[in-house]
């Protein structure tokens, strides 16, 4: 239910009173509403629940957990991808 | 997917797994409060990977689990009326009432539709001004802010044909009440990402501040569920007790104020029951007083509403990480998902219906020797055998 799936903002319009923006989840692509993430642009990534962008993701904190495995050690292969 | 792909690697799982079980001197009990995580940890065999060094118990996480019987029928008498428009999420609408379920109510004639969106319903009600169209508004503090959105915009729009039945609950009370039960087996939490997103973590530090418990916020991939799980077994170890958040990249501790604004500009706190745990304080939402005309509960009076809930399902226990769904004698064979006895079976997100569709055999005695459809008897397919 608390399912949220990250996309990337390909478009930002005004639909009457909304903020709404097209997002691209790899091949499939939605009209999400933008009015909770008012400073997110054009190819940032979103989170997207039910039609609603409920945050934006920030590409420094998303490297953070990997960060923390390079610290247990033996990561070539991940850092060779 | 970026985002997605990178967060399945198996390779980093497995030096996960293998710095959880370095770092458990005991089998510790962790509870994951979210369906969505519980389905990712089962899908994953995270539990199974990770059985020596933790015990994972599933909490009441998921909403359409938890939306009391006498609401679901409360949605059939509404979507039964000639003049009504029900909309759903896809997930409530197979969840069976007491007598029947919206779908098989569609097959029979009422207008019942699935929406992806709160805002997909609003625009059902402006095509449909003849009609009374009604949301199904259900859900955690994620879904709030669309649910709360659609009320907003039905108002400013003036679609006074359009209500919402609320069934909202909260995370925190529920971790205060399964903490708080004087036979709560539950030593850390892995908090709820998705709800962090909307509400931050400061209800999450108290927590942990309060009841001495160390909460390891995290997301639904396997290596966030696994980052948490680490995170929250050193805190165990150590002997730390604290709110950690593991799942930065959305959850700022903050939360999402605009989102936050908005629901609380259309629903207040209120007491609600939860399916198979019963009532919990403060732990949900309903609509503010003066949005009444938008209340599905005060725009139909369908009178009394009289359930029966299954006496033999253990969803309560299983809720409050007591029990596991193989300790149910009816999971599997009375119980599944297409003819669920209680909270657990009913949506994919439950624990039951997650244990059941990832093939976590029944363990009550007897059932192993029950041939599969289909399958020659044990005696028939090993020839030379005596019989």
């Amino acid at each position: 239910m608390c399912l949220a799936v990250p996309g990337r903002i390909v478009r930002i319009f005004a639909d009457g009173e909304l903020h709404m923006g097209t997002v691209a989840f790899g091949g499939v692509s939605k009209c999400v509403c933008l009015e909770h993430v008012p400073d997110a642009k054009v190819g940032d990534y979103v989170l997207v629940h039910v039609g609603f962008a409920l945050a934006r993701i920030d590409e420094q904190e998303a490297r953070r957990v990997f960060e923390v495995l390079e610290t247990l050690g033996g990561l070539e292969e991940l850092e060779a991808t | 997917m970026k985002f997605l792909d990178e967060y399945r690697d198996a390779e980093s799982a497995r030096r996960l797994i293998e710095t959880i079980r370095q770092a458990s001197s005991r089998r510790w009990v962790l509870m994951e409060v979210c369906g969505g995580q519980t389905h990712s940890i089962v899908k994953y065999g995270l539990d199974e990977l990770l059985s020596d060094a933790v015990e994972l118990v599933h909490g009441p996480g998921c909403p359409v689990c938890v939306t009391p019987l006498e609401i679901i029928d409360r949605a059939l008498a509404i979507a039964s009326r000639p003049d009504a428009i029900l909309c759903t999420f896809g997930d409530m609408a197979r969840v069976p009432g007491s007598r029947t379920d919206l779908l098989a109510l569609r097959a029979q004639g009422a207008d019942v539709r699935v929406v992806y969106s709160p805002l997909d319903a609003v625009e059902v009600a402006a095509r449909h001004p003849d009609r009374r169209v009604v949301f199904f508004a259900i859900g955690f503090e994620t879904t709030a802010p669309a649910n709360a959105m659609s009320v907003d915009l039905a108002r400013r729009r003036r679609l006074r044909n359009f209500s919402v039945l609320v069934s909202h609950v909260r995370v925190p009370p529920a971790i205060d009440a399964i903490v708080e039960a004087p036979d709560n087996r539950v030593q850390a939490f892995l908090g709820p990402g998705h709800v962090c997103t909307v509400l931050g973590t400061g209800e999450y530090s108290e927590l942990a501040k309060r009841h001495g418990i160390p909460i390891a916020v995290t997301g639904f991939e396997p290596i966030d569920l696994l980052a948490g799980i680490l995170a929250a077994v050193r805190q165990l170890e150590e002997g730390r007790a604290e709110m950690q958040n593991c799942y930065g990249r959305v959850v700022l501790d903050a939360g999402n104020q605009s989102a936050q604004n908005l629901v609380t500009s259309v629903f207040e706190v209120c007491d609600r029951k939860w399916r198979g745990i019963g009532s919990i304080p403060n732990s949900g939402y309903r609509l503010r007083d003066h949005l009444r005309e938008h209340d599905a509960e005060v725009v139909f009076d369908v009178g009394a509403i009289d359930t029966a809930e299954s006496a033999e399902c253990i969803s309560g226990l299983i809720l409050r990480g007591l029990k596991k769904p193989h300790d149910c004698p009816a999971f599997g064979t009375r119980c599944t998902p297409t003819t669920p006895l209680g909270a657990t079976m009913v949506s994919s997100e439950g624990a039951c219906a997650a244990y059941y569709a990832y093939g976590r055999p029944p363990r009550a005695p007897g059932l192993r020797s029950l041939p599969l459809a289909g399958m020659p008897k044990a005696a028939e397919s090993a020839p030379g055998r005596p019989s």
